[in-house]
Order: C-alpha cells, then sequence, then structure tokens
C-alpha cells in the first residue's frame, strides 16, 4: 500500500535524519515523498512468498585477513579537514544544552 | 598540436617512437580544456599544475617501464577521493573537503601512470541523471549546448566527449554511467559489483554502487578496466577473481553469440529513433553472426520501486556520516550539538539528497520495515533471478541504455511512459550486480543514442568483445563534436 505523506510525517522522519524544515518546506517534500512512493504501488502485484530478501549482490561470506598491524594515516593530515580542534582532539560544541 | 582526437593505442605509439612527450599530450589536454571548458563546464577542479609536475617526471621513465596507459590524461568524478585535492561530491557539504588519502581506482590509475587532469560535475552525491543537482554548475552537452549530458556522471561523459580528457571515471548506481555515456556517445562501462575496489568512493548506495570507465572507443576503456579492476584488501567486497587483460578479448569474432532482447526494454515509452537505431543495431550484430531472440525479463518492470527503496534506505544510512563534526560544511555560531547536526545536514544538503534520505530514513523505520523495505530486497531476488535465468540460455542481454536521447536543459521529464521505460533500461542491472556497457549505435536530430550490452556475472571481456565488434562495423564511433561552434553530426 502506498503512503501519503503529510507535514507531520515529515517532520517525524526529518527528525531522525536530522534535517530541519519549515512548515511550507514539510508540505512540499510531503507531495515530492507521495509521488516517489507512487513507484511502491507495483509492489502490491509481485507475490514474493517463500522469496529470499536479497541484501547483496555477491554471496561472499566471512572475508577475514590477518590481523597485523599497518601504518595508519597522519593525525595532523586528517586534522587539517577539520573545522575546529584543539591539542590533537576534534572541538563540538557544547553537549549538554 | 591536437591529440585530444587520438585513441589510446595511437598515443602510445607516438610516445614510444618519441614523437610526442607526455607533457606535450598532457599539455595539449589543457589546452584542449581552455578552448571548450567555457562552453562544456565538465570539470569542478583543474589540477593543471600537478598535472605538468608529474608529466616532467613520467618523461624520465624509459620506455620497458611503461604500459599501455602510461602518460595519458585522465579525469576523475568527484565522488572519488583524491589526497590533497578538493573532493565535493557536488554538494555544498563537501564544498572545502580535502581527502588525504586517495581511493584504490586513485592510486591503480596513478600506478599505471596515466596524467590526473582534475574533478569531474556530478548530481549531488551522484543522485540525478541529469547533472543538474550540482551544487556548483550546469555541465552542458557537447554535442548541443542546450541540452544536459545525462547524470549522475555528466561531467565525466561530457568531458570525454568533447576532448577536454581522454578517459574519466564515473560511478554507477542505477545507470549514472551508463545513459551519460548514451547522452554524450562515448562507451561506458558498469563493470560487475565487486569487480572495482570501492575504497574511496564516497558511498550513496553500497550494495548497488561500482566505478566504472568512460572513454571514446572500446578498446581504451577495456584498457582501463584491466587497470583498476581487480580485488583490494581494503574493500571487503572487491571479487578475488583474476582480471585478465580485456584487450585480448576484442577479436572482431561474435559468429554464434547468442543475443536475448527483452520485450520490454522495446516497448511503449522508447523514442521511436532510438528503437530504430536499435533494432538496425541488432541487425549488424546479426550480420556478424549472432543469433537474436525476443525474450522476457518479466520483472524488470518492478526494479524502479525497488531500486529507489533499496537505494534511498542505504543512502539514509551512509549519509548519517555528515555531521559536521570531523569533516564537510560546519555552520557558524551553534549552540550545542543537536543544533550542529541539523543545521549542517539542513544548510549542507541540496533538496534532492534531502529528499532521498528522508524516503530511506522511511523505508527503515520500524513500523515499514518489512512491509517496504525487505519487499523491495525480495523483488530484488526475483530480478536477479530472471537475469540468471536468461544467462543460461544467452550470452548476452541487449536493448537502448536510455529509452530518448538528451533532454533539454531544466526540462523536466513528466510522461510516465518514458520515465517508466528508463526505469526498466538501466536500474535492474544494479540490482542483479550484473556488468553492462554503453556504445554510441546512432544519433536522432544530432544527439547520441547508445545501445547497452548486459552480461553475466564478471562478463566483462564478452561484453567489450561485442562491443568492439560493433564498433568495428559500423561508424557510430564517437567522434569529437566541434564544442560552441556550430552543432555538428
Amino acid at each position: 500500500m502506498t503512503h501519503q505523506f503529510t507535514k507531520d510525517d515529515v517532520f517525524y522522519y526529518a527528525n531522525f535524519a536530522r534535517i530541519a524544515f519549515s512548515d511550507d518546506e514539510a508540505e512540499q517534500y510531503a507531495a515530492m515523498l507521495s509521488e516517489l512512493d507512487k513507484f511502491a504501488e507495483r509492489f502490491e502485484e509481485v507475490d514474493t512468498t517463500h522469496v529470499e530478501p536479497m541484501t547483496h549482490p555477491l554471496h561472499q561470506v566471512n572475508i577475514l585477513r590477518e590481523d597485523v598491524p599497518t601504518e595508519i594515516l597522519d593525525r595532523g593530515d586528517m586534522l587539517a579537514s577539520v573545522k575546529e580542534h584543539e591539542d590533537g582532539m576534534i572541538k563540538v560544541p557544547n553537549i549538554l544544552a | 598540436m591536437t591529440l585530444f582526437s587520438k585513441t589510446a593505442t595511437e598515443l602510445q605509439q607516438l610516445l614510444h617512437n618519441r614523437e610526442v612527450s607526455v607533457k606535450e599530450i598532457t599539455e595539449d589536454a589543457f589546452s584542449r580544456i581552455a578552448d571548450v571548458e567555457g562552453n562544456v563546464q565538465a570539470f569542478l577542479t583543474v589540477t593543471e599544475q600537478e598535472a605538468k609536475a608529474q608529466a616532467d617526471q613520467l618523461d624520465n621513465v624509459p620506455l620497458e617501464q611503461r604500459g599501455p596507459l602510461f602518460g595519458l590524461p585522465i579525469g576523475i568524478k568527484d565522488n572519488i577521493i583524491t589526497k590533497g585535492t578538493k573532493t565535493t561530491c557536488g554538494s555544498k557539504m563537501l564544498e572545502d573537503f580535502v581527502p588525504v588519502y586517495d581511493a584504490t581506482v586513485v592510486e591503480r590509475v596513478k600506478n599505471a601512470g596515466m596524467v590526473s587532469l582534475g574533478k569531474l560535475n556530478m548530481d549531488e552525491f551522484a543522485m540525478g541523471s541529469t547533472t543538474e543537482h550540482s551544487a556548483f554548475q550546469v555541465t552542458r552537452n557537447p554535442w548541443n549546448l542546450d541540452y544536459v549530458p545525462g547524470g549522475s556522471s555528466g561531467g565525466s561523459a561530457a568531458a570525454v566527449a568533447s576532448g577536454e580528457a581522454l578517459f574519466s571515471l564515473g560511478t554507477d548506481t542505477g545507470g549514472s554511467v551508463r545513459q551519460p555515456a548514451a547522452f554524450c556517445g562515448v562507451v561506458g562501462m558498469k563493470p560487475t559489483y565487486g569487480r572495482v575496489s570501492r575504497y574511496g568512493l564516497v558511498a550513496f548506495a553500497s550494495s548497488l554502487d561500482q566505478i566504472g570507465p568512460l572513454t571514446r572507443n572500446v578498446e581504451d576503456n577495456a584498457m582501463l578496466l584491466s587497470a583498476i579492476a581487480g580485488n583490494d584488501q581494503h574493500d571487503f567486497s572487491s571479487s578475488s577473481k583474476e582480471v585478465s587483460d580485456y584487450r585480448k578479448a576484442l577479436t572482431g569474432d561474435i559468429k554464434g553469440l547468442k543475443v536475448a532482447v527483452p520485450k520490454e526494454f522495446l516497448g511503449q515509452g522508447v523514442d521511436e529513433a532510438v528503437k530504430a537505431s536499435v533494432r538496425e543495431a541488432l541487425q549488424v550484430l546479426e550480420s556478424l553472426g549472432a543469433v537474436i531472440e525476443e525474450v522476457d525479463l518479466p520483472h524488470a518492470k518492478y526494479g524502479a520501486p525497488s531500486y529507489y527503496v533499496i537505494a534511498c534506505g542505504e543512502a539514509s544510512s551512509n549519509l548519517a556520516r555528515f555531521d559536521g563534526i570531523r569533516y564537510g560544511y560546519r555552520p557558524e555560531g551553534v549552540k550545542n550539538l543537536e543544533e550542529l547536526y541539523f543545521r549542517s545536514r539542513s544548510e549542507g544538503f541540496g533538496p534532492e539528497v534531502k529528499k532521498r534520505i528522508l524516503y530511506g530514513t522511511y523505508a527503515l523505520s520500524a513500523n515499514q520495515y518489512e512491509e517496504v523495505y525487505v519487499k523491495a530486497q525480495k523483488v530484488r531476488s526475483l530480478i536477479s533471478q530472471d537475469f540468471a535465468d536468461l544467462f543460461q540460455k544467452y550470452d548476452v542481454i541487449v536493448g537502448p541504455t536510455s529509452a530518448t536521447t538528451a533532454y533539454k536543459l531544466g526540462e523536466t521529464i513528466f510522461d510516465p511512459l518514458t520515465l517508466y521505460a528508463n526505469d526498466i533500461l538501466t536500474v535492474p542491472v544494479n540490482l542483479a550486480g550484473v556488468p553492462a556497457i554503453s556504445v554510441p549505435c546512432g544519433a536522432s536530430e544530432g544527439l547520441p543514442i547508445g545501445l547497452q550490452i548486459i552480461g553475466d556475472h564478471f562478463d566483462e571481456g564478452l561484453l567489450y568483445k561485442v562491443a568492439h565488434a560493433f564498433e568495428q562495423a559500423t561508424d557510430f564511433k564517437a567522434g569529437t563534436p566541434l564544442v560552441g561552434e556550430g552543432q555538428n553530426r
């Protein structure tokens, strides 16, 4: 069954995804998502009883390697892309408001 | 000098005979970029200084140490990370992101002695089919600048078609190498899932994404895939199956080849000119000794819903890493961590990306998981089984790459039949994880048409053989358009 998205649905899922929307945007996205979900109508006619879900195109399992130490990236290089850092550590704003 | 219209083999011969240097080839590429880039806008970053410095060094390497791709210019799609060179994914989120290591494919093209010219435009995080969803610029189709180059690897296709780069790398999650290759009249290969390492590719949908080469002819394409394919210990989903020298497959002999043509591929919604061109191509294959039969691909029509659910679900999870903390866009003046997350993501992502993250979040939510996400995965099994069944009897599956030629810039396709036809053509290939190649097979009103050849898992060699035999038997070798000087073809 396809889903008719409402503004409240958009706010509900957007909260999980940590994305903020204005009221107007939420209306627009509700319409876009309802449109996208129309595709799923076609699912209703497919019988998937006894069909296993396919999670991956290749059936490779338990690919393991020896646990040997290797060179890792330089901390200074990695911090170069970080907007705020201090004493080799990433700075974040207050966690508790 | 105008070296840009030559093939890799011709250039290699010139290098070998010392008639031309790597420096001259590199300079020629940048002079072509200077001439046409104002119109085409394929590059987000041009690395001219680095390339010229590299070319100088390469010229000192003795001939006997050089491979078939040595000294030749390549452009890289901007979702493949490059050490020390900005990698934006076409997104404001990564506008200033400078990676600290190279993707495996980048390392491999460097090891082959190729010279990187820079990074190529794309739809934001590879989500789109016109390259108009880039946060930075609109890339134009070199055959007609009023038209899109396709997408999401639009920059990769346009750069090769216009002669700016001899080679490029693109990525294909639902058709993003093949469709722009078709729109721009070049050769584009989506390899088997796992054939090419995804290490250093910014993930969109991890069970569908593959990196693939775009070139102006089949032989060049085969050479580049041989160089980048193969197991990589940094990507456990990469296959350890041996990689052959795909050039050896280009024998021209396809006598007895069994070709399946799914009825669904030439049905309603496919443009008449595209159908006519593909039918002519089938006659060419037949004249070369192939046996053509019409078949059914019964679950192909469920490819689109399955694809949207799975790709968006995986994207919503993959793109959760963009939180404004370690790298990427970070807004000023935030008061707490929660605000940092919300503002980074709301201000950093564009509308198409937000839509897909939301849809994926919905599909993966506890209430919908079984009914939507698992259902899509079951449908994926059925689609994959359709392909497996066909490959029991046939060697390759052939059809159009896209239902139409390139769209006009800014023109959204609303015709449901066309949309429907397009979804059937490329997406099922990614769901099944099989390889497919697009080769030019004609043109309509000056815009190229692509022929898609699909093979069984790890049958890239056979695809190159068929594509090459077709290419040699026809006049649709890509050619180079006179960008902005009046359109040709």
